[in-house]
Protein backbone atom coordinates (compact mmCIF):
# COMPACT_ATOMS: atom_id res chain seq x y z
CA UNK A 1 0.00 0.00 0.00
CA UNK A 2 1.34 3.16 -0.59
CA UNK A 3 1.09 6.46 1.52
CA UNK A 4 0.30 9.34 -0.20
CA UNK A 5 2.35 12.26 0.45
CA UNK A 6 1.59 15.15 2.57
CA UNK A 7 2.93 17.64 0.12
CA UNK A 8 3.51 16.91 -3.39
CA UNK A 9 4.66 19.27 -6.08
CA UNK A 10 5.14 17.99 -9.66
CA UNK A 11 6.19 20.05 -13.01
CA UNK A 12 5.99 23.49 -11.55
CA UNK A 13 6.90 26.03 -13.69
CA UNK A 14 6.83 29.65 -12.23
CA UNK A 15 7.43 33.09 -13.74
CA UNK A 16 8.19 36.21 -11.83
CA UNK A 17 7.36 38.76 -14.51
CA UNK A 18 9.03 37.33 -17.65
CA UNK A 19 11.58 35.40 -15.87
CA UNK A 20 11.73 31.70 -15.42
CA UNK A 21 12.22 30.88 -12.07
CA UNK A 22 10.90 27.79 -11.09
CA UNK A 23 11.22 24.91 -14.61
CA UNK A 24 9.31 21.96 -13.71
CA UNK A 25 9.97 21.54 -9.76
CA UNK A 26 8.57 18.35 -8.47
CA UNK A 27 9.06 16.90 -4.82
CA UNK A 28 6.79 14.60 -2.32
CA UNK A 29 7.16 15.10 1.50
CA UNK A 30 5.88 12.08 2.79
CA UNK A 31 3.77 12.39 6.27
CA UNK A 32 6.17 12.68 9.23
CA UNK A 33 9.38 13.09 7.07
CA UNK A 34 11.80 15.90 7.35
CA UNK A 35 12.47 16.77 3.32
CA UNK A 36 15.65 19.28 2.53
CA UNK A 37 15.64 21.66 -0.60
CA UNK A 38 18.96 22.30 -0.82
CA UNK A 39 20.50 25.22 -3.36
CA UNK A 40 22.77 28.07 -3.54
CA UNK A 41 20.68 31.62 -3.54
CA UNK A 42 19.11 31.79 -6.38
CA UNK A 43 18.62 28.68 -6.89
CA UNK A 44 14.55 29.14 -6.46
CA UNK A 45 14.28 27.06 -2.73
CA UNK A 46 12.64 29.96 -1.51
CA UNK A 47 10.13 30.39 -3.90
CA UNK A 48 8.93 27.17 -3.87
CA UNK A 49 8.40 27.36 -0.18
CA UNK A 50 6.29 30.80 -0.95
CA UNK A 51 4.48 29.02 -3.72
CA UNK A 52 3.00 26.02 -1.16
CA UNK A 53 2.34 28.99 1.21
CA UNK A 54 0.62 30.84 -1.47
CA UNK A 55 2.60 34.99 -0.67
CA UNK A 56 4.37 34.68 -3.59
CA UNK A 57 5.79 38.07 -4.62
CA UNK A 58 3.42 39.62 -6.40
CA UNK A 59 4.33 39.18 -9.94
CA UNK A 60 4.77 35.94 -9.66
CA UNK A 61 2.96 33.71 -12.20
CA UNK A 62 2.63 29.70 -11.94
CA UNK A 63 2.49 28.46 -15.64
CA UNK A 64 2.10 24.78 -15.13
CA UNK A 65 2.21 21.91 -12.49
CA UNK A 66 0.49 20.65 -9.74
CA UNK A 67 0.84 21.42 -6.02
CA UNK A 68 -0.89 19.41 -3.95
CA UNK A 69 -1.94 18.85 0.13
CA UNK A 70 -3.30 15.89 1.09
CA UNK A 71 -4.84 15.86 -2.07
CA UNK A 72 -6.14 18.84 -1.89
CA UNK A 73 -5.18 21.32 -4.67
CA UNK A 74 -3.10 23.95 -3.64
CA UNK A 75 -3.20 26.08 -6.83
CA UNK A 76 -6.92 26.15 -7.55
CA UNK A 77 -7.81 26.53 -3.55
CA UNK A 78 -9.76 29.02 -2.96
CA UNK A 79 -8.98 32.15 -0.64
CA UNK A 80 -10.77 31.07 2.18
CA UNK A 81 -9.71 27.41 2.31
CA UNK A 82 -6.66 28.41 2.17
CA UNK A 83 -6.87 30.77 5.14
CA UNK A 84 -8.33 27.96 7.45
CA UNK A 85 -5.37 25.98 6.14
CA UNK A 86 -2.68 28.12 6.72
CA UNK A 87 -1.52 27.98 10.32
CA UNK A 88 -3.86 25.26 11.19
CA UNK A 89 -2.25 22.53 8.68
CA UNK A 90 0.17 24.18 7.43
CA UNK A 91 2.88 26.69 8.88
CA UNK A 92 5.73 28.34 8.42
CA UNK A 93 9.18 28.82 10.15
CA UNK A 94 10.47 31.80 8.62
CA UNK A 95 13.85 32.85 7.59
CA UNK A 96 14.77 35.92 10.01
CA UNK A 97 13.82 36.05 13.32
CA UNK A 98 14.78 39.29 13.41
CA UNK A 99 11.78 40.63 11.22
CA UNK A 100 9.14 37.95 11.59
CA UNK A 101 7.18 39.07 14.39
CA UNK A 102 5.21 42.12 14.69
CA UNK A 103 7.55 44.71 16.19
CA UNK A 104 4.73 46.77 17.90
CA UNK A 105 2.93 43.37 19.43
CA UNK A 106 3.75 41.48 22.56
CA UNK A 107 4.62 37.48 22.06
CA UNK A 108 1.18 36.85 23.84
CA UNK A 109 -1.05 38.63 21.25
CA UNK A 110 0.44 37.53 18.51
CA UNK A 111 0.96 33.56 19.99
CA UNK A 112 -2.34 33.80 20.61
CA UNK A 113 -4.05 34.67 17.88
CA UNK A 114 -3.77 31.79 15.75
CA UNK A 115 -5.09 29.53 18.63
CA UNK A 116 -8.14 31.65 18.70
CA UNK A 117 -8.26 31.71 14.97
CA UNK A 118 -8.04 28.35 14.40
CA UNK A 119 -8.80 26.34 17.58
CA UNK A 120 -11.48 28.80 18.57
CA UNK A 121 -9.79 28.67 22.15
CA UNK A 122 -11.30 31.71 24.56
CA UNK A 123 -8.60 34.40 26.08
CA UNK A 124 -7.46 32.30 29.19
CA UNK A 125 -7.04 29.05 27.15
CA UNK A 126 -5.16 30.77 24.31
CA UNK A 127 -2.36 32.05 26.80
CA UNK A 128 -2.62 28.88 29.03
CA UNK A 129 -1.74 26.81 25.47
CA UNK A 130 0.99 29.69 24.66
CA UNK A 131 2.52 29.37 28.48
CA UNK A 132 2.54 25.64 27.95
CA UNK A 133 4.21 25.91 23.99
CA UNK A 134 6.64 27.77 25.37
CA UNK A 135 7.96 25.71 27.79
CA UNK A 136 7.88 22.92 25.00
CA UNK A 137 10.55 25.38 23.19
CA UNK A 138 12.63 25.67 26.13
CA UNK A 139 12.19 29.33 26.69
CA UNK A 140 12.87 30.08 30.72
CA UNK A 141 10.92 32.00 32.61
CA UNK A 142 7.74 32.16 29.56
CA UNK A 143 5.25 34.21 31.26
CA UNK A 144 7.61 37.18 31.25
CA UNK A 145 8.30 36.78 27.52
CA UNK A 146 5.33 36.44 27.13
CA UNK A 147 4.51 40.31 27.91
CA UNK A 148 7.38 41.34 26.03
CA UNK A 149 8.14 43.08 22.70
CA UNK A 150 9.96 41.07 20.15
CA UNK A 151 13.21 43.67 20.00
CA UNK A 152 13.12 42.32 24.11
CA UNK A 153 14.56 38.74 22.54
CA UNK A 154 17.70 37.28 20.96
CA UNK A 155 17.29 36.40 17.80
CA UNK A 156 17.43 32.87 19.46
CA UNK A 157 14.92 33.61 21.32
CA UNK A 158 12.76 34.63 18.97
CA UNK A 159 13.06 31.78 16.81
CA UNK A 160 11.74 29.60 19.77
CA UNK A 161 8.64 31.39 19.75
CA UNK A 162 8.07 31.14 15.89
CA UNK A 163 8.95 27.63 16.27
CA UNK A 164 6.24 27.45 18.99
CA UNK A 165 4.02 29.19 16.41
CA UNK A 166 4.48 27.07 14.08
CA UNK A 167 4.04 23.68 15.84
CA UNK A 168 0.97 25.84 18.05
CA UNK A 169 -1.58 23.89 15.86
CA UNK A 170 -0.25 20.55 15.47
CA UNK A 171 0.15 21.46 11.33
CA UNK A 172 0.71 18.47 9.10
CA UNK A 173 3.07 20.11 7.07
CA UNK A 174 5.60 23.32 8.24
CA UNK A 175 7.65 25.05 5.61
CA UNK A 176 11.09 25.95 7.53
CA UNK A 177 12.83 28.41 5.27
CA UNK A 178 16.00 28.62 6.22
CA UNK A 179 15.40 28.83 9.86
CA UNK A 180 18.95 28.75 11.25
CA UNK A 181 20.45 30.81 9.28
CA UNK A 182 20.06 34.02 10.65
CA UNK A 183 21.83 32.64 13.82
CA UNK A 184 25.19 32.29 15.21
CA UNK A 185 26.41 28.07 15.34
CA UNK A 186 25.93 27.34 18.59
CA UNK A 187 22.49 28.72 18.30
CA UNK A 188 21.83 26.66 15.31
CA UNK A 189 22.28 23.37 16.85
CA UNK A 190 20.14 24.07 19.59
CA UNK A 191 17.39 25.11 17.18
CA UNK A 192 17.64 22.17 14.74
CA UNK A 193 17.46 19.98 17.94
CA UNK A 194 14.43 21.70 18.76
CA UNK A 195 12.92 21.18 15.63
CA UNK A 196 13.90 17.70 14.99
CA UNK A 197 12.36 17.06 18.50
CA UNK A 198 8.97 18.64 18.13
CA UNK A 199 8.69 17.12 14.88
CA UNK A 200 9.03 13.97 15.69
CA UNK A 201 6.99 14.08 18.81
CA UNK A 202 3.90 15.63 16.50
CA UNK A 203 5.05 13.21 13.33
CA UNK A 204 5.01 16.58 11.44
CA UNK A 205 6.13 16.63 7.58
CA UNK A 206 8.72 19.58 7.26
CA UNK A 207 9.64 21.12 3.90
CA UNK A 208 13.19 21.98 4.91
CA UNK A 209 14.64 25.01 2.75
CA UNK A 210 18.49 25.49 3.14
CA UNK A 211 21.67 26.45 1.11
CA UNK A 212 23.64 24.15 4.52
CA UNK A 213 24.70 20.69 3.17
CA UNK A 214 25.57 20.00 7.03
CA UNK A 215 22.34 21.44 8.25
CA UNK A 216 20.91 18.97 6.13
CA UNK A 217 23.27 15.99 7.58
CA UNK A 218 21.85 16.76 10.84
CA UNK A 219 17.60 17.12 10.37
CA UNK A 220 16.57 15.77 7.02
CA UNK A 221 15.19 12.24 5.66
CA UNK A 222 15.67 12.89 1.86
CA UNK A 223 16.68 15.70 0.11
CA UNK A 224 16.44 17.13 -3.35
CA UNK A 225 18.84 19.38 -4.55
CA UNK A 226 17.57 22.35 -6.85
CA UNK A 227 19.46 24.53 -8.71
CA UNK A 228 18.45 26.98 -11.41
CA UNK A 229 14.98 26.02 -10.82
CA UNK A 230 15.44 22.75 -11.46
CA UNK A 231 15.91 19.62 -8.93
CA UNK A 232 18.65 18.18 -10.06
CA UNK A 233 18.81 14.97 -7.80
CA UNK A 234 16.24 13.62 -5.36
CA UNK A 235 17.34 10.82 -2.15
CA UNK A 236 17.52 9.38 0.80
CA UNK A 237 20.02 11.53 3.07
CA UNK A 238 22.57 8.82 3.59
CA UNK A 239 22.52 7.70 -0.04
CA UNK A 240 22.95 11.41 -0.92
CA UNK A 241 25.99 11.53 0.98
CA UNK A 242 27.43 8.00 0.62
CA UNK A 243 26.50 8.22 -3.48
CA UNK A 244 25.65 11.27 -4.91
CA UNK A 245 24.64 10.89 -8.26
CA UNK A 246 24.80 14.53 -9.83
CA UNK A 247 28.05 16.03 -10.42
CA UNK A 248 26.62 19.50 -8.95
CA UNK A 249 25.89 17.52 -5.99
CA UNK A 250 28.90 16.47 -5.48
CA UNK A 251 30.51 19.65 -6.29
CA UNK A 252 28.35 20.90 -3.17
CA UNK A 253 29.86 18.66 -0.86
CA UNK A 254 33.49 19.61 -1.27
CA UNK A 255 32.32 23.32 -1.05
CA UNK A 256 30.72 22.37 1.83
CA UNK A 257 32.93 22.27 6.06
CA UNK A 258 32.77 19.34 7.67
CA UNK A 259 33.48 18.88 11.29
CA UNK A 260 34.69 15.00 10.78
CA UNK A 261 37.44 15.98 8.36
CA UNK A 262 38.50 19.42 9.42
CA UNK A 263 41.96 19.30 7.22
CA UNK A 264 39.88 19.29 3.86
CA UNK A 265 40.54 22.14 1.27
CA UNK A 266 37.04 23.80 0.09
CA UNK A 267 36.53 24.63 -3.31
CA UNK A 268 34.11 26.61 -4.86
CA UNK A 269 31.53 25.16 -7.36
CA UNK A 270 33.07 24.95 -10.59
CA UNK A 271 32.32 27.93 -13.36
CA UNK A 272 31.72 25.89 -16.08
CA UNK A 273 29.52 23.30 -13.97
CA UNK A 274 27.32 26.10 -13.42
CA UNK A 275 27.02 27.40 -16.83
CA UNK A 276 26.12 24.41 -18.22
CA UNK A 277 23.08 23.65 -15.60
CA UNK A 278 21.99 27.19 -16.64
CA UNK A 279 22.43 25.89 -20.15
CA UNK A 280 20.53 23.17 -19.66
CA UNK A 281 18.14 24.86 -17.40
CA UNK A 282 17.10 27.68 -20.14
CA UNK A 283 17.31 25.11 -22.75
CA UNK A 284 13.86 23.75 -20.79
CA UNK A 285 11.99 27.42 -21.19
CA UNK A 286 11.56 27.44 -25.06
CA UNK B 1 5.21 47.73 28.53
CA UNK B 2 8.97 48.31 29.06
CA UNK B 3 9.06 49.19 25.33
CA UNK B 4 6.38 51.71 25.86
CA UNK B 5 7.92 53.44 28.63
CA UNK B 6 11.31 53.49 27.65
CA UNK B 7 9.90 55.35 24.76
CA UNK B 8 8.01 57.60 26.63
CA UNK B 9 10.76 58.53 28.46
CA UNK B 10 13.16 59.14 26.03
CA UNK B 11 10.78 61.83 24.34
CA UNK B 12 10.21 63.42 27.78
CA UNK B 13 13.79 63.92 27.74
CA UNK B 14 13.81 65.49 24.42
CA UNK B 15 14.22 69.54 24.47
CA UNK B 16 12.06 69.74 21.34
CA UNK B 17 9.06 67.78 23.19
CA UNK B 18 9.11 69.34 25.99
CA UNK B 19 8.59 72.58 25.20
CA UNK B 20 5.95 71.09 22.69
CA UNK B 21 3.85 69.73 25.76
CA UNK B 22 4.22 72.93 27.34
CA UNK B 23 3.03 74.76 24.45
CA UNK B 24 0.36 72.56 23.57
CA UNK B 25 -1.00 72.29 27.29
CA UNK B 26 -0.92 75.82 28.01
CA UNK B 27 -3.06 76.08 25.25
CA UNK B 28 -4.85 73.20 26.16
CA UNK B 29 -5.26 75.47 30.05
CA UNK B 30 -5.86 78.48 27.92
CA UNK B 31 -9.16 77.20 25.80
CA UNK B 32 -10.34 74.81 28.80
CA UNK B 33 -10.22 78.05 31.53
CA UNK B 34 -10.79 80.69 29.16
CA UNK B 35 -13.71 82.37 31.36
CA UNK B 36 -11.67 81.60 35.00
CA UNK B 37 -8.20 83.28 33.17
CA UNK B 38 -9.94 85.69 31.21
CA UNK B 39 -9.64 88.90 33.56
CA UNK B 40 -12.02 90.70 31.02
CA UNK B 41 -15.27 89.76 29.34
CA UNK B 42 -13.59 89.54 25.55
CA UNK B 43 -16.55 91.37 24.28
CA UNK B 44 -16.74 94.13 26.86
CA UNK B 45 -16.49 97.54 25.55
CA UNK B 46 -15.00 100.26 27.63
CA UNK B 47 -14.20 103.34 24.81
CA UNK B 48 -12.63 105.55 27.10
CA UNK B 49 -9.82 102.98 27.29
CA UNK B 50 -8.95 102.04 24.05
CA UNK B 51 -5.61 101.64 22.65
CA UNK B 52 -4.18 101.39 26.07
CA UNK B 53 -0.44 99.82 25.54
CA UNK B 54 0.47 96.48 27.44
CA UNK B 55 2.23 96.61 30.49
CA UNK B 56 5.57 97.22 29.88
CA UNK B 57 5.20 99.99 27.99
CA UNK B 58 4.85 103.79 29.19
CA UNK B 59 1.19 104.59 30.06
CA UNK B 60 0.02 101.12 30.73
CA UNK B 61 -3.15 100.68 33.06
CA UNK B 62 -2.98 97.58 35.27
CA UNK B 63 -6.45 96.71 34.96
CA UNK B 64 -5.21 95.51 31.40
CA UNK B 65 -2.04 93.86 31.42
CA UNK B 66 -1.43 93.20 27.41
CA UNK B 67 -3.31 96.72 26.76
CA UNK B 68 -6.82 97.03 25.02
CA UNK B 69 -7.62 97.50 20.97
CA UNK B 70 -9.85 100.02 19.39
CA UNK B 71 -13.04 99.59 21.19
CA UNK B 72 -11.34 99.62 24.54
CA UNK B 73 -11.66 95.61 24.87
CA UNK B 74 -9.04 93.68 26.98
CA UNK B 75 -6.59 92.22 24.56
CA UNK B 76 -5.50 89.47 26.78
CA UNK B 77 -8.42 88.32 27.66
CA UNK B 78 -9.19 88.19 23.80
CA UNK B 79 -6.31 86.06 22.78
CA UNK B 80 -7.18 83.54 25.59
CA UNK B 81 -10.47 83.01 24.01
CA UNK B 82 -8.89 83.31 20.58
CA UNK B 83 -7.07 80.01 21.68
CA UNK B 84 -10.51 78.34 22.17
CA UNK B 85 -11.23 78.54 18.05
CA UNK B 86 -7.53 77.99 17.40
CA UNK B 87 -7.29 74.50 19.45
CA UNK B 88 -10.65 73.19 18.68
CA UNK B 89 -10.03 73.86 15.07
CA UNK B 90 -6.21 72.21 14.89
CA UNK B 91 -7.65 69.15 17.42
CA UNK B 92 -11.27 68.39 15.35
CA UNK B 93 -9.53 68.64 11.95
CA UNK B 94 -6.13 67.42 12.21
CA UNK B 95 -7.97 64.31 13.61
CA UNK B 96 -10.72 64.42 10.75
CA UNK B 97 -8.19 65.02 8.45
CA UNK B 98 -6.39 62.03 9.49
CA UNK B 99 -9.19 59.18 9.61
CA UNK B 100 -10.17 60.29 6.29
CA UNK B 101 -6.39 60.10 5.35
CA UNK B 102 -5.31 57.72 7.37
CA UNK B 103 -8.19 55.45 5.95
CA UNK B 104 -7.79 55.68 2.32
CA UNK B 105 -3.82 55.60 2.70
CA UNK B 106 -4.26 51.92 4.41
CA UNK B 107 -6.66 50.94 1.85
CA UNK B 108 -4.66 52.52 -1.61
CA UNK B 109 -1.42 51.45 0.10
CA UNK B 110 -2.52 47.94 0.85
CA UNK B 111 -4.79 46.84 -1.68
CA UNK B 112 -3.22 48.09 -4.94
CA UNK B 113 -4.27 47.95 -7.88
CA UNK B 114 -7.45 49.84 -9.28
CA UNK B 115 -7.69 50.81 -5.68
CA UNK B 116 -4.65 52.41 -5.15
CA UNK B 117 -4.71 54.06 -8.86
CA UNK B 118 -8.21 56.14 -8.36
CA UNK B 119 -7.10 57.06 -4.95
CA UNK B 120 -3.49 58.24 -5.87
CA UNK B 121 -4.68 60.24 -8.91
CA UNK B 122 -7.21 61.79 -6.78
CA UNK B 123 -4.54 62.85 -4.02
CA UNK B 124 -2.36 64.18 -7.29
CA UNK B 125 -5.24 66.16 -8.40
CA UNK B 126 -6.18 67.39 -4.88
CA UNK B 127 -2.42 68.45 -4.36
CA UNK B 128 -2.56 70.50 -7.74
CA UNK B 129 -5.11 73.30 -6.45
CA UNK B 130 -3.33 76.02 -3.79
CA UNK B 131 -4.24 75.19 -0.59
CA UNK B 132 -5.09 78.48 0.81
CA UNK B 133 -6.96 79.41 -2.06
CA UNK B 134 -8.84 76.00 -2.23
CA UNK B 135 -10.14 76.41 1.76
CA UNK B 136 -11.28 80.05 0.89
CA UNK B 137 -13.61 78.90 -2.28
CA UNK B 138 -14.80 76.01 0.01
CA UNK B 139 -15.67 78.38 3.00
CA UNK B 140 -16.70 80.88 0.53
CA UNK B 141 -19.60 77.77 -0.83
CA UNK B 142 -20.37 76.27 2.49
CA UNK B 143 -20.57 79.32 4.10
CA UNK B 144 -18.32 80.93 7.19
CA UNK B 145 -18.15 79.50 10.45
CA UNK B 146 -16.55 77.30 13.05
CA UNK B 147 -17.56 73.71 11.31
CA UNK B 148 -17.02 75.05 7.56
CA UNK B 149 -13.60 76.19 8.78
CA UNK B 150 -12.83 72.57 9.58
CA UNK B 151 -14.93 70.91 7.09
CA UNK B 152 -12.97 73.06 4.42
CA UNK B 153 -9.11 72.01 6.62
CA UNK B 154 -10.15 68.40 6.22
CA UNK B 155 -11.45 68.27 2.95
CA UNK B 156 -7.82 70.05 1.79
CA UNK B 157 -5.16 68.23 3.87
CA UNK B 158 -6.43 64.58 4.20
CA UNK B 159 -4.38 64.04 0.79
CA UNK B 160 -0.85 64.75 3.31
CA UNK B 161 -1.86 61.73 5.33
CA UNK B 162 -3.29 59.89 2.52
CA UNK B 163 -0.16 60.11 0.74
CA UNK B 164 2.29 58.99 3.64
CA UNK B 165 0.76 56.48 4.92
CA UNK B 166 0.31 54.86 1.41
CA UNK B 167 4.03 54.90 1.15
CA UNK B 168 4.71 53.62 4.82
CA UNK B 169 1.97 50.39 4.50
CA UNK B 170 3.81 50.07 0.95
CA UNK B 171 7.04 49.13 3.14
CA UNK B 172 5.00 47.75 5.93
CA UNK B 173 2.68 44.81 3.83
CA UNK B 174 6.85 43.39 2.48
CA UNK B 175 7.57 43.11 5.87
CA UNK B 176 7.93 39.64 7.06
CA UNK B 177 5.71 39.68 10.22
CA UNK B 178 3.13 40.34 7.72
CA UNK B 179 3.90 37.06 5.72
CA UNK B 180 3.91 35.70 8.66
CA UNK B 181 0.74 36.87 9.67
CA UNK B 182 -0.81 35.65 5.98
CA UNK B 183 0.62 32.44 6.97
CA UNK B 184 -1.31 32.15 10.16
CA UNK B 185 -4.40 32.70 8.15
CA UNK B 186 -5.24 36.19 9.24
CA UNK B 187 -7.63 37.72 6.93
CA UNK B 188 -6.62 40.89 4.79
CA UNK B 189 -8.78 43.43 6.88
CA UNK B 190 -7.80 41.88 10.22
CA UNK B 191 -3.23 42.20 9.26
CA UNK B 192 -4.46 45.90 7.96
CA UNK B 193 -6.07 46.73 10.91
CA UNK B 194 -4.01 44.77 13.91
CA UNK B 195 -0.97 44.24 12.04
CA UNK B 196 -0.06 47.35 9.98
CA UNK B 197 -1.89 50.57 11.34
CA UNK B 198 -0.15 49.55 15.29
CA UNK B 199 2.99 49.95 13.18
CA UNK B 200 2.10 53.29 11.74
CA UNK B 201 0.59 55.05 15.27
CA UNK B 202 4.27 56.71 15.60
CA UNK B 203 4.31 58.36 12.51
CA UNK B 204 0.49 59.41 12.73
CA UNK B 205 0.89 61.05 15.78
CA UNK B 206 3.75 63.00 14.42
CA UNK B 207 1.66 63.96 11.32
CA UNK B 208 -1.26 64.86 13.72
CA UNK B 209 0.74 67.50 15.67
CA UNK B 210 1.90 69.02 12.30
CA UNK B 211 -1.40 69.17 11.06
CA UNK B 212 -2.43 70.97 14.14
CA UNK B 213 -0.01 73.55 13.39
CA UNK B 214 -1.50 73.83 9.89
CA UNK B 215 -5.14 74.20 11.10
CA UNK B 216 -4.03 76.99 13.33
CA UNK B 217 -2.41 78.68 10.24
CA UNK B 218 -5.13 78.36 8.69
CA UNK B 219 -7.72 79.54 10.87
CA UNK B 220 -5.96 82.38 11.34
CA UNK B 221 -6.06 83.08 7.31
CA UNK B 222 -10.00 82.46 7.01
CA UNK B 223 -10.04 84.60 10.02
CA UNK B 224 -8.02 87.39 8.71
CA UNK B 225 -10.00 87.44 6.01
CA UNK B 226 -13.55 87.30 7.54
CA UNK B 227 -14.62 83.65 6.56
CA UNK B 228 -14.57 82.18 9.95
CA UNK B 229 -16.14 82.17 13.21
CA UNK B 230 -18.64 85.21 13.20
CA UNK B 231 -17.05 87.90 14.18
CA UNK B 232 -18.43 88.49 17.51
CA UNK B 233 -15.91 85.74 18.79
CA UNK B 234 -12.68 86.41 19.33
CA UNK B 235 -10.25 84.61 16.98
CA UNK B 236 -6.58 84.95 16.44
CA UNK B 237 -6.60 86.09 12.70
CA UNK B 238 -9.40 88.19 13.93
CA UNK B 239 -6.99 90.09 16.03
CA UNK B 240 -4.66 90.47 13.31
CA UNK B 241 -6.84 91.82 10.94
CA UNK B 242 -8.54 94.34 13.52
CA UNK B 243 -4.31 95.45 14.39
CA UNK B 244 -3.31 95.60 10.90
CA UNK B 245 -5.83 98.84 10.81
CA UNK B 246 -3.95 100.43 13.81
CA UNK B 247 -0.48 99.21 13.34
CA UNK B 248 1.17 102.86 13.43
CA UNK B 249 -0.80 103.84 16.94
CA UNK B 250 -0.90 100.44 18.65
CA UNK B 251 1.34 97.80 16.74
CA UNK B 252 0.66 95.04 19.74
CA UNK B 253 -2.63 94.58 18.93
CA UNK B 254 -1.59 92.68 16.15
CA UNK B 255 2.09 91.46 17.15
CA UNK B 256 0.15 89.90 20.28
CA UNK B 257 -1.86 87.53 18.31
CA UNK B 258 0.82 87.06 16.01
CA UNK B 259 3.23 85.88 18.28
CA UNK B 260 0.51 83.64 19.85
CA UNK B 261 0.21 81.48 16.39
CA UNK B 262 4.06 81.50 16.11
CA UNK B 263 4.74 80.48 19.67
CA UNK B 264 1.76 77.53 18.85
CA UNK B 265 3.16 76.37 16.01
CA UNK B 266 6.97 76.35 16.69
CA UNK B 267 5.47 74.44 19.52
CA UNK B 268 3.64 71.99 17.37
CA UNK B 269 5.72 71.36 14.75
CA UNK B 270 9.09 70.91 17.65
CA UNK B 271 6.53 68.15 19.17
CA UNK B 272 5.85 66.07 16.21
CA UNK B 273 9.57 66.53 15.36
CA UNK B 274 10.90 65.56 18.65
CA UNK B 275 8.08 62.34 19.05
CA UNK B 276 9.62 61.70 15.37
CA UNK B 277 13.10 61.32 16.32
CA UNK B 278 11.94 59.50 19.65
CA UNK B 279 9.36 57.35 18.37
CA UNK B 280 10.54 55.89 15.27
CA UNK B 281 11.87 52.92 15.70
CA UNK B 282 14.16 52.84 13.35
CA UNK B 283 16.10 56.40 14.83
CA UNK B 284 15.75 54.88 18.06
CA UNK B 285 17.23 51.42 17.93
Amino acid sequence: MTVAPTLAVAGLRLDLGRTPILRGVGIDVMPGEVHGLVGESGAGKTIVGKAVLGIAPAGARIRDGRMTFLREDLIAMPERRRRDLLGRQIALIPQDPMTGLNPVLRIDRQMTDPLRLHLGLDRAAALAKALELLHQVHIREPERVLRQYPHELSGGMRQRVLIAMAFSCRPQLIVADEPTTALDVTVQRQILRLIKELQETAGTAILFITHDLGVVSKICDRVSVIHSGRILESAGVADLFDFPQHDYTRALMRATPRYDRPGDVLEPVPADLTARLIAEAEALDA
Amino acid sequence: MAERRGALASAASDARVLFGAAVLLALIVAAAAAPLLAPHDPLEQDLLASFLPPAFQAGADPLFPLGTDSLGRDLLSRLIYGARVALTVALVAASLAALLGTALGLIAGYFGGWVDAIISRLVDVWMAFPPVLLSIVLVAIIGAGLNSVIIAIVIIDWTRFCRVVRAEVLVQREQDYVASAVTIGLGRWRILWHEILPNLMPLLLVLITLEMGIAIIVEAILSFVGLSVSSDQATWGGLIQEGRLYIHQAWWIMALPMACIIVSVLGLNALGDGLRRTLDPVMRR
